[in-house]
């Protein structure tokens, strides 16, 4: 871990100026990951600006239905709350599927969607790694890449994306709030909020310098049954090989989004209408362009069997 | 004493605390965390700099050159320790590559520096400013690859044969011909490699972590190139280590460098992801199993064949060793063959041979139990033997394979077991297996030291070490046995090697050795309580406190009146163990679902029925059976260290990375141990249970996942992948 300076926020406004002001920047909440990749040197910023005192740690309801979700507010509070439960039970199967009680208690919205990879690659630094060394190359590529990604991949990288809470609010079309260096806001929708890797694996969202989340919208509760369905290779505590969220109606429609797949929570909203024609025409449309690899080329099978096995669960 | 004679009636016979579900006597110390760890040693002198270990960042080549200039700069360095400043140094003979590398590397992650700071954070801070140049050199790291060119190798490892395997196997009419692997695994204790070194003039002493007191005394005096009596090693509590901890590690080394460069005290810890790449793991294997029966089920010819490999020098993987003893059958051989790797060092972890040799050998005899047509119980037990194999003159010393089976099937409920693919729960397929379990039981000599005070307050020290097996707690039951006194009467003092040495954690040899060991030191201190107290001859009892030669008693603490009674002793062996084939054994059996869907494995009962000699503590032995059957789980179902073939290293090097069982992974477990004692094999009549409870585990697994998907998967570990497109399809 490199020596680094400290302070605490102000105010969510103040936070964004600073970060944009200071070289080596980075906003600290929970920490959960940011501490672990400093200590391992994959992450080195000089400055940490502690956020944590800005409250931003409540959810409220939006006029005219939906919820607000403070970016602070901590995965085990979000997975607890009632009208959570009630409306977006999918939300709430996700965060509980991620991490351990002890990481939820303590991991925060905001932290949750800008997380890191877990590529292993990424995690060794003596390894080539266009993450976390722009230019050094992808290990990863023609390496192990079991856990890796199958679409959307680039040459430079074949990393996904660890979360699963980011997935649910992919489904259910959440908005993620920001505020600029200069004070103004914006709403970004999550399907822009993660970025493919392309040629610049480093930048992974579309947040600009300084631009720091301050909630994150649902918007009014679509109904349907919700099913978040995680699989992996041990019952609990481990990152999703493939998982699946979905919201699916009486009439069988609905939507559906894939983790474990892409360097982005993976949905295709064309592929959501063939919900009613049954999994292998929604994974045919979802997994359109696929690139992987030996190692994972079984997701694409995964895929569309957990696809089935929610599409199964919905109906009984 | 020796032990070359079956043991006659004994006092331990009495089993009135020997036997006995005792908790553990060091329970509450580590639960309130008053078990200090090697890095928690408190009482060593001197403030403890920290020491920050650097691995290699490459598998095989050479340092060019190794710039530590700017880390010794840094915040609160005190010295950077690499090879050009180490001084000269040995090596261990039980380690294969060199525990501080430079200039030539051997294997990724080995330690080429520490790096020595007042604080912790200071000395990783500056250990990621050394900037070290490489010369890498091209490497071999894909066994499957390096297979035709394996060597076979000599002495015990050398290949066997009996009778006329390839004529009989040619003309059984049930034959299987079948090739499995077993990946490289990680020992993944919880409590990392760890070390306080101390220099006090000449000598050493390091607090540290280690199952073999007096191996690691020997091997950090070569190292080092010191007299052995200059090395003091304490390590008296141990958080796991599973074959891990039995050797000299960098930890020690690095410690001992760095503590006679900054000359005070300094600890060291290697960091979670050094341990896979840096330490030893159990190296992989491919095995060819043939089987060849006659149409009623007896075996007619078996053979099996391994592939391991190992950095130059290195040992293979003995994973063809139980089939020379398992099960019965005229014509018979085995080969073990030896690849060279540039792969990190292979070594012992729990169980090394029979762990992945079982995964592969019970799961041929489930396929030819299947061929025959026969229940796998009935076929295990139709080719059971009581004589070795290969020597039928030579007995096993106890042998009741078949009632761990026969036991073993009527308690797990199996006769409901329907024919593969037939039994559904909601989307699972649900299905059971069998495997035996076999593991040789090996003893070691031990000594110990026994003590009487005029309180009558008995204290046991001997090197031994509790590697959370309950080590301390069988030790005061036998001297409180033997001595007729209250557990509360007894403390017992383990891992120092200013003890007598001890047979060490190892092997599953350590519960029946030590004790064995702590028995001859209390005969010998019985004698003098008798002399002390002027008894005479005759023989004497000593129950409740007291000791009664004739008609003539008195309290035991009167024979240390007049000063402290001092008995030392070690057990030896003569050749019973030549006479007699001492194993123990087991029958597994695992339920599982898997999800027809998604193809995952959740397994849903265990049963383990254990035959092992006298069992000295029901409740420390099923937590050593109970925690050896998870690991069967992790290593049947996840536990895999991936090879980078290209880089020559194992990627997932953390504990994110390198899966193990977590609780929900692990369900029912019962364990149920059959009522013996064995006279061959020591005074305790005791044998080990730690490894026999991972033996066999793997390979009912895998027998229940097919016995409820149809598929047969013959490569550990069986993930989802690996049958996923076999499951039928699902819309």
């Amino acid at each position: 871990m490199r020596p680094f300076t400290y302070e605490r926020a102000a105010s969510a406004r103040d936070a964004a100026a600073k970060a944009a002001a200071t070289p080596g920047a980075r906003f600290i909440a929970g920490g959960t990951n940011l501490l672990d990749l400093m200590k391992l040197e994959i992450e080195t910023p000089t400055h940490l600006i502690d956020v944590n005192g800005l409250g931003m740690d409540k959810i409220e309801p939006i006029d005219g239905g939906g919820l607000r979700i403070g970016a602070l507010v901590r995965n085990t509070d979000l997975a607890a709350d009632a009208r959570v439960r009630k409306s977006y039970g999918v939300l709430t199967r996700a965060l509980v599927a991620g991490a351990s009680g002890q990481l939820r208690n303590k991991a925060t919205t905001a932290g949750n969607l800008l997380q890191r990879t877990r590529c292993p690659y990424f995690y060794d630094v003596n390894m080539p790694c266009n993450k976390r060394k722009p230019g050094s190359g992808c290990a990863a590529i023609g390496g192990f890449s079991r856990q890796l990604a199958v679409i959307g991949t680039s040459d430079a990288c074949i990393a996904t994306h660890p979360s699963d809470m980011a997935v649910a609010m992919r489904v259910l079309d959440a908005s993620v709030e920001t505020i600029r260096p200069d004070g103004t806001t914006r709403a970004i929708p999550i399907a822009d909020f993660h970025l493919l890797p392309g040629s610049t694996p480093q930048k992974e969202t579309a947040l600009d310098k300084g631009e720091m989340i301050i909630s994150v919208a649902l918007p009014k509760p679509r109904g349907g049954t919700h099913i978040y369905r995680k699989v992996r290779d041990r019952a609990s505590y481990a990152f999703a090989l493939v998982s699946v969220a979905a919201v699916i109606n009486r009439d069988g429609t609905g939507a559906v989004a894939l983790g474990g797949m892409a360097h982005k929570p993976w949905r295709v909203e064309e592929a959501d209408a063939l919900l009613p024609k049954g999994s292998k025409a929604v994974a045919e449309r979802l997994l359109a362009g696929a690139t992987p690899r030996e190692d994972n080329a079984f997701k694409l099978t995964l895929a569309q069997r957990t696809i089935a096995s929610v599409i199964a669960e919905a109906k009984a | 004493m020796k032990f070359d004679t079956p043991a006659g009636t004994n006092p331990i016979d009495r089993m009135r605390v020997v036997g006995q579900p005792t908790a553990r006597i060091d329970g509450p110390l580590k639960v309130s965390g008053k078990a200090p760890y090697a890095y928690e040693h408190h009482d060593v002198p001197g403030k403890p700099a920290y020491g920050y270990v650097v691995g290699a960042a490459i598998a095989k080549g050479a340092i060019r050159s190794i710039d530590t200039a700017q880390a010794e700069r840094a915040p609160g360095v005190i010295t950077v320790v690499t090879h050009r400043n180490a001084g000269k140094l040995g090596k261990g003979r039980m380690n294969t590559a060199n525990l501080l590398g430079g200039p030539r590397v051997e294997h990724y992650h080995q330690a080429i520096a520490v790096v020595v700071a007042e604080t912790f954070e200071q000395a990783r801070a500056a250990a990621a400013m050394i900037d070290v140049d490489y010369a890498r050199d091209g490497g071999t790291f894909d066994l499957a690859a390096a297979k035709t060119g394996a060597a076979e190798q000599g002495g015990e490892n050398a290949p066997t044969a009996v009778g006329d395997f390839e004529g009989a196997f040619a003309s059984a009419p049930v034959k299987l011909d079948a090739t499995y692997t077993t990946p490289d695994q990680s020992h993944s204790m919880m409590e990392p490699h760890a070390t306080i070194a101390q220099w006090d003039g000449d000598g050493v002493t390091v607090w540290t972590s280690n199952q073999m007191v007096a191996w690691g005394k020997k091997e950090l005096a070569a190292t080092l190139q010191i007299a052995p009596e200059k090395v003091r090693l304490v390590s008296p509590y141990i958080g796991g280590g599973f074959g891990g901890k039995l050797f000299l590690r960098s930890d020690v080394v690095m410690a001992s460098l760095a503590s006679r460069a900054a000359k005070r005290p300094v600890k060291v810890a290697l960091q979670r992801p050094l341990i896979p790449n840096n330490t030893t793991h159990r190296p992989a294997t491919i095995q060819r199993i043939r089987v060849g029966c006659s149409r009623d089920g007896k075996i007619t010819a078996i053979g099996h064949e391994s592939w391991s490999g190992n950095l130059p020098d290195g040992d293979l993987e003995t994973a063809t060793m139980q089939t020379k003893l398992l099960y019965a059958g005229p014509n018979r051989m085995t080969a073990m063959r030896l690849a060279v790797l540039d792969l990190p060092e292979g070594n012992a972890m729990r169980a090394p041979g029979e762990a992945p040799g079982l995964m592969a050998l019970e799961i041929a005899m489930d396929e030819m139990a299947e061929k025959l047509g026969m229940d796998p119980v009935k076929f295990r037990v139709i080719n059971d033997t009581q004589v070795d194999p290969e020597k039928p003159d030579r007995p096993f010393s106890q042998r009741n394979l078949v009632r761990c089976l026969e036991d073993g099937a009527k308690r797990f409920g199996w006769s409901r077991r329907k024919a593969p693919g037939q039994t559904r729960d909601g989307r699972w397929l649900v299905g059971m297996g069998v495997a035996a379990a076999f593991r040789n039981n090996l003893n070691q000599k031990s000594a110990a030291r026994v003590r009487l005070n005029a309180s009558g307050q008995v204290t046991v020290e001997t090197d031994m070490t509790d590697i959370g097996t309950g080590s301390y707690t069988i030790i005061a039951q036998t001297a409180a046995e033997m001595l007729g006194v209250p557990l509360a009467k007894v403390s017992v003092k383990l891992g120092d090697s200013a003890f007598p040495a001890a047979a060490g954690s190892g092997g599953q040899w350590g519960a029946n050795s030590s004790t064995a060991g702590v028995y001859a030191a209390c005969v010998k201190l019985r004698e003098q309580v008798v002399q002390s107290l002027g008894f005479g001859q005759g023989e004497a009892t000593f129950e409740n406190g007291t000791v009664r030669v004739g008609n003539r008693s008195a309290d035991l603490a009167q024979a240390a009146k007049a000063g402290e009674l001092i008995a030392e002793d070690a057990m030896e062996y003569g050749d019973l163990a030549k006479k007699f084939q001492q194993s123990t054994f087991g029958g597994h059996f695992v339920e599982v679902g898997v999800d027809r869907y998604t193809g995952e494995v959740r397994v849903r009962r265990m049963l383990a029925v254990c035959a092992a000699g006298r069992i000295l503590n029901p409740t420390s032995a099923r937590s050593q059976v109970i925690g050896a059957m998870t690991m069967g789980v992790g290593g049947a179902l996840m536990e895999e260290l991936a090879v980078d073939k290209r880089f020559g290293f194992f990627v997932n090097h953390d504990l994110a990375g390198y899966e193990v069982p977590v609780h929900m992974d692990i369900p029912h477990q019962e364990v149920v141990f059959l009522d013996e004692a064995d006279d061959k094999v020591s005074p305790m009549k005791a044998k080990g249970v730690g490894e026999l409870g991972l033996c066999g585990v793997g390979a009912a697994v895998a027998n229940a996942i097919y016995n409820a998907t149809g598929v047969r998967i013959r490569d550990y570990p069986i993930t989802l992948d690996k049958h996923l497109d076999k499951l039928g399809d699902v819309a």
